[in-house]
């Protein structure tokens, strides 16, 4: 039962006019067997929340605090968060090139559960996932996601989540630039680590659509790097109706 | 700091004018008379890049002293390989057409006392990898060492030519390639870091030959190696690949030309790098030159460079001289840049710790290099190495 939790987190970036504040105080608790879905226009720090929670040297934490379980998050170096159950899917899954897939997997396998895994049954876990989003079992020989679809891509991060099994997955807009059928795969994929056990999911999201196979718990407004509002998933079905204006149009102080 | 050039489009030279002797500029007229050679200033293009000072006169003057290095070899069934002088050395020499275009090279010719001959006759197929080890045992004299590699029609090989130790050494390797003959020639430059080695490779590939060449290099102060092709008849095919590791205060420079003096010839090169720690330098020049003759070829020519820290300096330069556009394909691709902080974030964010993410990303980078070189017993040797490299500094000053 694990709980990641983040208190009033400011992260800024350096930019060519000196450090620029990116999240403004950000609060937020995921509970083992919650999903979280943060939604919000362009630009208004989603992704910065999550690749600070996962350490991208980038982001400069300026004071806040991220526990998981207790355990300072901030403290640690990028590996150790994810051998300390944090996982992120990430919006533009990176090529390594002359790495394969197998390698890969097995590389980070067991380094997230410390021992290598048991070779006959893990190939038959890697057939299974890869099975399961309808990726191709060659794609194991190939580079990682050199020469991947974006739609490949994102597939080949669920296939990630259901092996290495985190406690808290952080699931940076895996919908974008996916068709309904890939949107339907990786959202099952998504569901199936949720049954799994007491997982915790945070689903960054620009759209409503994929809350509509990934059905939240709560769902968080994030405008100009806060949280602008809080509900269940009947909030998503407003901004589904609504969209974004009345948040990005308001003046600033009326948020406060 | 990212350079990239490409020439991908069959450029059209239609007025190039025709003439039996082309006056390219990346082909030098030769001589095997060392007095035509003046000794390199170090302001020739060939030279412009190689540390003149730290060659022990190798270019120039050296005295040439015979019986430093050590000479070991194996000799799979069907294979002659020994030890030359006299007649049969001088016979041998020039049997890949070389008139030599430097000092070095002229003077190997001439003062070598000994040739080591490897001969795979006409129509053997041979199973298992010549071996030749050149050790060096002492870098205080030089040393001209000359290599004749002979493959008759039809055979199939693969030489591994193995320096270790030190030496300080002006080398010259000729390979004939008969037709329809198959062969590989790996030279591992494997040097203590003592050791001088100037190289000059000639390959001389004959009609629907397959020749390849892969030049290693890790080890050695100064290591400059030449390696060369030309054809002599249509539709032969070379493959000129490289991996070298540049440590602190190390100068390898690999020089590649490609003459296609023959129609519906090929050639594909590609060389990777890795550089790290003060003064690694590392040079690669790939000249390619399409003479008017040469119609219907195909050429491609990579180098890549990873430059691991700071400090480092990897020239890259590739020269494509075109002189009909009559060809099916040219071009040329070049790319130095650093560490790729992102594969290294999305390792780690899987749990793979940073050491251990470096090593995964040079191998990735070494990785299609090392399978092409196709003796499965050097892959393991040369993932090892590239391994013990890695480890010198891979976590300390590390480019961030």
């Amino acid at each position: 039962m694990s709980t990641l939790e983040i208190r009033d987190l400011h992260v800024s970036v350096d930019t060519e006019d000196g450090p620029k504040e990116i999240l403004k105080g950000v609060t937020l608790t995921i509970r083992a067997g919650e999903t979280h879905a943060i939604m919000g226009p362009n630009g208004s720090g989603k992704s910065t929340l999550a690749y600070s929670v996962a350490g991208h040297p980038k982001y400069q934490i300026t004071s806040g605090t991220v526990t998981l379980d207790g355990q300072d998050v901030l403290a640690m170096s990028v590996d150790e968060r994810a051998r300390a159950g944090l996982f992120l899917a990430m919006q533009y899954p990176v090529e390594v090139p002359g790495v394969s897939v197998s390698n890969f997997l097995r590389t980070a396998k067991t380094a997230v559960s410390g021992e290598a895994p048991k070779l006959r049954t893990w190939i038959k876990d890697v057939n299974t996932a890869m099975d399961r989003v309808k990726m191709e079992r060659s794609f194991a020989q190939r580079n990682v996601n050199e020469g991947f679809s974006g739609g490949e891509k994102k597939r080949h991060e669920i296939v990630q989540l259901e092996l290495i099994d985190p406690a808290i997955a952080v699931l940076d807009e895996t919908d974008s630039g996916l068709d309904i059928d890939a949107l339907r795969i990786v959202s099952a994929g998504v569901n199936r680590f949720k049954e799994n056990g007491d997982k915790g999911v945070l689903l960054i999201t620009h759209y409503t659509r994929i809350l509509r196979y990934i059905v939240p718990d709560f769902v968080h407004v994030f405008v100009d790097g806060r949280i602008a509002e809080e509900g269940g998933s009947e909030l998503a079905e407003k901004l589904e109706a609504e969209g974004y204006a009345a948040y990005v149009d308001a003046p600033a102080g009326a948020q406060a | 700091m990212i350079l990239y050039v490409t020439v991908t489009e069959t450029p059209n030279v239609a007025g190039a004018v025709e003439t039996a002797d082309v006056a390219s500029h990346l082909h030098p007229v030769g001589s095997f008379d060392v007095a035509a050679h003046p000794i390199p200033s170090g302001r020739e293009e060939i030279w412009r890049f190689t540390p003149l000072k730290r060659l022990r006169a190798l270019h120039g003057d050296a005295v040439l002293q015979p019986g430093s290095a050590l000479f070991r070899w194996n000799t799979p069934e069907g294979v002659r390989a020994e030890i030359v002088d006299g007649a049969e050395a001088r016979e041998v020499r020039g049997v890949s057409g070389l008139v030599p275009n430097t000092r070095y090279a002229a003077r190997v010719l001439a003062e070598a006392p000994t040739t080591l001959l490897v001969d795979v006759p006409a129509d053997v197929e041979v199973g298992e990898p010549i071996l030749v080890d050149l050790t060096g045992r002492d870098a205080t004299t030089a040393e001209a060492v000359d290599v004749v590699l002979r493959f008759g029609r039809h055979s199939r090989a693969v030489v591994v030519l193995n320096h270790t130790g030190s030496a300080t050494m002006a080398q010259v390797v000729e390979v004939s390639v008969d037709d329809g003959a198959e062969v590989s020639v790996v030279s591992l430059q494997d040097w203590a870091d003592d050791a001088v080695h100037l190289s000059h490779v000639e390959a001389a590939v004959g009609r629907d030959a397959s020749y390849k060449h892969v030049a290693i290099s890790f080890g050695g102060d100064v290591v400059r190696m030449d390696s060369n092709v030309h054809y002599r008849g249509p539709g032969g095919s070379a493959e000129l690949f490289g991996l070298y590791f540049a440590d602190a205060g190390q100068h390898l420079e690999h020089r590649l030309f490609v003459d296609h003096n023959e129609p519906r010839t090929r050639s594909n090169v590609v060389y990777k790098g890795a550089l790290q720690g003060d003064g690694a330098h590392t040079v690669w020049v790939g000249n390619v030159l399409i003479r008017k003759a040469a119609e219907g070829i195909e050429t491609y020519e990579q180098n890549r460079n990873l430059v691991l820290t700071d400090g480092c300096r990897a020239d890259s330069v590739p020269n494509l001289e075109i002189e009909t556009g009559e060809i099916e394909g040219a071009g040329h691709a070049s790319t130095t840049g650093r560490f790729d902080d992102e594969q290294l974030f999305y390792l780690q964010s899987r749990g793979v710790p940073e050491d251990e993410a470096r090593r995964l990303v040079v191998h990735g980078f070494f990785n299609d290099i090392v399978r092409k070189i196709g003796v499965p017993a050097l892959e393991e040797r040369l993932m090892a190495a590239v391994e013990s490299e890695l480890a010198k500094n891979v976590t300390a000053e590390v480019v961030r």
